[in-house]
């Protein structure tokens, strides 16, 4: 441990919270070498974000070390000197790089602010070396760019700036803090080659914090994986992901989602969907479904009115969003359909018009030889086929209402769209319900708040089959949630739906759990459909080069690499960087 | 992660709760105020005119000889009765059109933001006075002032509060199980979007409380000998230069009191309502 | 950002209609009779057929309207009963007693509000901040006419520093020679020392009253701002590169924090126009307030209308800079 760049030893951290004191770290040591990625890997509460707070310095005020030391360049870190600005050689990047940048200051600017800070400059020096940094991380006309706000830069650029900013401070230790999370998959793996090419480059090491396991695997050439604050387990990263110790680290590897095959649920996913894929009844239909949104003009009704003159005699600019374009998609009834795209691709949109609560612009759509379509949103509810058609929603805390009881929530639509059985009375209904999908009864009582994540999920999901729809639609479920928590949920979709004989259309940005549950994918980008085909093939050798892009970028755990034929390269880069 | 469990033990009173006890010792006092009243507040004695506090007019005396204490125990009804009034009115049509604007939007959205605009356009207290001195110099016209500036803050807030929740997923949801605008409306975006207008409410109180005093200071309104806190500092401000301070002070001070209090029970309010401290 | 400000200016203009047609309203669609209203309570009863026929009431509303405009475009607000003299030459030459005790109070304002709103941001949880809340708290909650009596109280009758609430200017000296209507510039410009010592003692309490009532919601505000500035994500990053502390607190956190800010401002002007009128009266300041009121009891109308205008006008001028200022620092709102 002696001589490495930087050691941990031991480290607590405590944060006091209205409750008491909280130990969000415990004990904790580990140590970098010069030019390493080591990748720390854990669920949310796993204390690994605060590690690399109190490494950085910048504990908030309400957390305090309590215990143990950090040593960077054999030199002990004195927290109370660290609070006025010795931090040389380390730097940090964050999720969320937009929110990280000043709003109201131009990026370039940004730059110059922190090579001052490390370095006596002139301004034009600055200005110079900011310039070139941008180009260095590839961003596009940099002398243009050097002017761009914030708000004007995609989110991968502004990942981008950030890495310039911790490249200003000359770091010899680089710590990202989940920096891809919240970004597309293509451009997560644009940025994560970026930064290993510059620490490769630069001689960085690098401490990589992220929940995604196959994404530690591989980037990192060391891994150290946490639960509860401590370290559970530490080690090469072939090591770790191929003989794991420990049994928390088996339970992660066990629940990251991939190729199928994986567990018994989802075999008898792939022998039930290929059954029912033989029945060739279409459950839904959509023709030519397009969906377009008139893009706001700001300004009060005189400055519409003057802007709607001013222009007379010159074609007015057209400003429409289709965010929906031309869909035909068919679903078979007891099928899995997965629908995938990054993010403005449109898949929520045809989501809400598949569950009518928006209207089309144009098309059709024919549900079980019935033309919904033309029905108004705002007349669905009074539709026979209301219940026949349901959502779960992605964020489990936004789609329940704060002020209802889980067992309110759950029994809604029951007391709304079902027909009560005298014999079954609604405490029992719901009671059943909650069952099925596992959440305590105890729990029923509760408000959303005082619900974990996945708690709440399992509440949505309740509520949703609550009046058995034949066909659900699930709009990135799973994605707000731990990938341990997720498997489960995951698990239990798969079971209902064997149970229930349901129909899913299961739309998501992450192919990896689209490639879990689902037996046929869609590719939606734009707002259009632009491939498709059985999940197995189109996942594994995709022809459709967005579909490649879209499949490369998805980070792989060893054993799939082993399972794959064209996974021999990767192996080696996984395994034996650093 | 384990926990270090707090060693003193708090009173479970519900957070909050210590304004809106005064708010309630307020609202009695007022209520009963003329019976608190030691003098008749209408009773004038030459002889007793311009009296310091003292044992037997703790409050002392105004220029006719009147008792203060009585006459601000016995404003404090006016006051109130006014700015309640006043709150009630622009609560009833600011909110019902704040949610009508923030809902339906289009061109009630439009039509709503104009007028809103329009009233905003002016300072508010010069708006008042523009308005009584135009309908005429009683005390329902303050009434009537003061809640037609006050309009705009509830149609501003309710339309913030239901444009948060009209697309959020919870309502789509309630839209999936089955609820029809209506009930949408009543059951789901209602309740949520009630308790920041009622804090408002409480917030505006303090606000309606002085713009109907600032209108009876400059004159308006109120007529002598009906006491009312406005018109009682106007009286006070004469003596502001041979020194009888007690005749403004008192009123002054039950003025600034009362709406202390409502601006405190308003954010007690906030934290009383928040579903976030429900246990 | 010319497109941003050119539909501001438009905007402005809407307003500014709406401002016309309202006043328009105020005298003739309310139950009131216009020709009684603007005849006076004196009026003859001949006096208010003559008023009658000179403001077209025969006519019908959208000609009446038409009247009002051309007499605006005109200047012409009306006649003063009490003074004798046109509603806008009386209010031009009470205008600058005014707006000088308006700008006075939120210069003031702004170098006490800005400062301890940033102070208790810095240093949540000290008596600082505690105090500042405090007084935030309890400074909206006293009545502005009050406030004045108080320090009248405490300054002129108790410790007789101030001067007897009596005007701009002491009794029997002249004022400067009239070059911006502001005693305070004009004894300036014309090396008056001894006149400019007793306009700011007479403008002094009254300034400081209406500050007051306006450091509150600034203070409040700027704590607010400075808060969320401080809380949010890009305020780590300059901690952690770590720039010095000036530039992360003044340049980045208050640069950020500036915008709500000055949106508050733009509300504190409705405040403080209206509390303008009650300060006016307190003290005796010769200002458009005192004139209106005045005229109010006088039951002289015209006076009233025309005051109500400027009155609106300023606000909306006010508006605008305060528009013009986010346009300038705020590249999100030069963009839209």
């Amino acid at each position: 441990m002696t001589g490495s760049l930087l050691t941990v030893e031991q480290l607590s951290v405590s944060i006091a919270t209205r409750r008491g004191s909280v130990a969000a770290v415990r004990d904790v040591s580990f140590a970098v070498e010069a030019g390493e990625v080591v990748g720390m890997v854990g669920e949310s509460g796993s204390g690994k974000s605060v590690t690399a707070l109190a490494v950085m310095g910048i504990l908030p005020p309400a957390a305090q070390i309590t215990n143990g030391r950090i040593l960077f360049l054999g030199r002990e870190l004195d927290p109370i000197r660290r609070r006025h600005g010795q931090r040389e050689g380390l730097a940090i990047i964050f999720q969320n790089p937009r929110a990280a940048l000043n709003p109201i200051r131009p990026v370039g600017r940004q730059i110059v602010d922190a090579l001052r800070a490390h370095a006596p400059l002139s301004s034009q020096q600055a200005a110079a070396y900011a310039t070139e940094l941008l180009q260095r991380v590839r961003v596009g006309e940099p002398e243009r760019r050097f002017w761009s706000y914030p708000f004007e830069l995609s989110g991968g650029m502004c990942q981008r700036v950030m890495i310039a900013i911790a490249l200003a401070c000359r770091p010899r230790l680089l710590v990202a803090d989940e920096p891809t999370t919240g970004l597309d998959v293509t451009t997560q793996k644009v940025i994560l080659d970026l930064l290993a090419e510059l620490t490769a480059a630069e001689g960085l090491a690098t401490i990589l914090i992220t929940h995604d396991l196959a994404l530690a695997g591989e980037r990192c050439a060391r891994l150290v994986v946490m639960q509860g604050g401590r370290t559970i387990e530490c080690g090469h990263t072939a090591d770790v992901l191929t003989r794991p110790r420990e049994a928390y680290t088996r339970a992660l590897l066990a629940a990251t989602p991939r190729a199928p095959g994986k567990g018994p649920a989802s075999a008898d996913f792939a022998t039930d969907s290929s059954d029912a894929h033989r029945s060739k009844l279409p459950l839904l239909e959509i023709r030519g479904l397009q969906r377009h949104f008139r893009l706001r003009q700001t300004g009060g009704l005189f400055a519409q009115t003057w802007a709607r003159f001013r222009r007379t005699g010159a074609p007015r600019p057209v400003s429409v969003l289709r965010a929906v374009d031309d869909i035909d998609l068919t679903i078979g009834e007891g099928e899995s359909v997965g629908l995938v795209g990054e993010s403005g691709s449109g898949k929520s949109t045809l989501a809400g018009l598949v569950v009518r609560l928006i209207d089309p612009t144009a098309g059709r759509i024919v549900f079980r030889g019935n033309e919904i379509g033309t029905i108004p949103a705002r007349k669905f509810t009074r539709s026979q086929f209301r219940h026949d058609i349901q959502m779960v929603f992605q964020d489990p805390s936004g789609s329940l209402d704060p002020r209802l009881t889980a067992f309110a929530a759950i029994s809604e639509p029951i007391r709304l769209l079902g027909r009560l059985d005298r014999a079954r009375p609604l405490a029992a209904v719901v009671g059943n319900l909650a069952e099925m999908v596992g959440l305590p009864a105890t729990l029923l009582t509760r408000l959303p708040h005082q619900l974990s994540g996945g708690e709440k999920a399992r509440v949505g999901i309740a509520r949703a089959i609550a009046l058995r729809p034949s066909l659900l639609v699930l709009d990135e479920p799973t994605a707000a949630l731990d990938v341990r928590v997720q498997d489960v949920v995951l698990d239990l979709l798969a079971r209902l739906r064997r149970d229930f004989s349901m129909t899913f259309l299961f739309i998501s940005h992450d192919l990896a759990v689209v490639r879990q549950i689902c037996d046929r994918v869609l590719v939606m980008r734009a707002g259009k459909i632009v491939d498709g085909g059985a999940s197995e093939h189109l996942l594994t050798a995709p022809h459709h080069p967005y579909t490649r892009d879209l499949v490369a970028a998805i980070p792989r755990l060893p054993s799939e690499h082993r399972d794959e034929s064209a996974g021999a390269a990767e192996l080696f880069r996984g395994v034996f960087s650093g | 992660m384990t926990t270090v469990a707090p060693t003193t033990v708090k009173l479970r009173l519900p957070p909050g709760s210590g304004s809106l006890i005064l708010l309630a010792i307020v609202a009695v006092a007022a209520a009963a105020g003329p019976r608190l009243a030691p003098y008749d507040p209408l009773a004038t004695s030459v002889s007793a005119a311009l009296q310091p506090p003292s044992a037997s007019h703790w409050f002392g005396t105004d220029a006719l000889g009147r008792d203060i204490l009585s006459r601000v125990l016995t404003a404090a009804r006016l006051d109130l009765a006014i700015a309640a009034a006043a709150v009630g009115l622009s609560f009833g049509i600011g909110t019902a059109a704040g949610i009508t604007a923030g809902y339906a939007g289009g061109w009630s959205d439009r039509l709503i933001g104009h007028v809103t605009d329009m009233i905003m356009a002016f300072p508010l207290f010069v708006l008042a006075m523009g308005i009584v001195a135009a309908a005429g110099d009683t005390v329902a016209n303050i009434v009537y002032a003061t809640a037609i500036i006050n309009i705009p803050t509830y149609v501003r807030v309710g339309r913030a509060e239901v444009l948060i929740r009209r697309d959020a997923p919870f309502v789509q949801s309630a839209r999936l199980a089955g609820n029809g605008t209506f009930r949408l409306l009543l059951a789901h975006v209602f309740p949520n979007v009630l308790p920041p207008l009622v804090v408002q409410a409480s917030l505006n109180m303090g606000y309606a409380i002085l713009n109907a005093a600032g209108l009876s200071f400059i004159g308006l309104g109120v007529r002598p000998p009906t006491p009312e806190w406005g018109i009682m500092v106007a009286d006070g401000a004469s003596y502001i230069v041979s020194g009888e301070w007690w005749v403004w002070l008192f009123p002054g001070l039950a003025l600034a009191g009362t709406v202390f209090v409502f601006n405190l029970a308003g954010d007690g309010l906030r934290d009383f309502l928040d579903p976030h401290r429900r246990h | 950002m010319g497109r941003v400000i050119a539909s501001r200016l438009v905007g402005v203009l809407g307003v500014l209609a709406s401002v016309i047609v309202v006043t328009f309203f105020l005298t003739r669609a309310l139950p009131a009779d216009p020709a009684v209203y603007f005849a006076g309570m004196g009026g003859t009863q001949a006096a208010i057929e003559a008023m009658r026929a000179k403001l077209g009431l025969d006519h019908s509303l959208i000609v009446q309207f038409g009247f009002y405009l051309r007499d605006l475009a005109h200047g012409n607000l009306g006649m003063s009963l009490t003074t004798g003299h046109s509603v806008l030459s009386d209010l031009m030459a009470r205008l600058p007693a005014s707006f000088e005790l308006t700008i006075v109070a939120l210069l003031l304002a702004l170098a006490v509000g800005l400062p301890a709103g940033i102070g208790a941001a810095l240093r949540p949880d000290s008596w600082f901040d505690h105090l500042v809340r405090v007084l935030g708290t309890a400074g909206v909650a006293m009545p502005t006419f009050f406030t004045g009596l108080l320090l009248l109280h405490v300054f002129y009758f108790d410790l007789a520093w101030a001067p007897p609430p009596l005007g701009r200017i002491g009794a029997f000296i002249a004022p400067p020679p009239h070059v911006t209507g502001f005693y305070l510039i004009d004894s300036l410009l014309a090396g008056q020392v001894q006149t400019l010592i007793d306009a700011v003692r007479h403008i002094a309490l009254p300034a400081l009253t209406l500050a007051l009532f306006a450091v509150a919601p600034i203070a409040r505000a700027t704590r607010a701002a400075m808060l969320d500035a401080l809380a949010s994500d890009f305020i780590r990053t300059a901690r952690v590169i770590p720039l010095s502390s000036f530039r992360t607190i003044v340049v980045y956190a208050f640069g950020n924090a500036l915008l709500p800010v000055l949106t508050s401002v733009g509300m504190v002007f409705s405040f403080l126009l209206g509390a303008n009128v009650l300060v006016e009266k307190v003290f005796a300041w010769p200002g458009i307030g005192t004139y209106a009121i005045n005229a109010l009891i006088a039951a002289d109308y015209a006076p009233v209308q025309g005051f109500v205008l400027v009155m609106a006008v300023l606000y909306i001028g006010l508006n605008l800079a305060v528009d013009l200022a986010v346009i300038a620092t705020d590249p999100r709102a030069a963009a839209t």
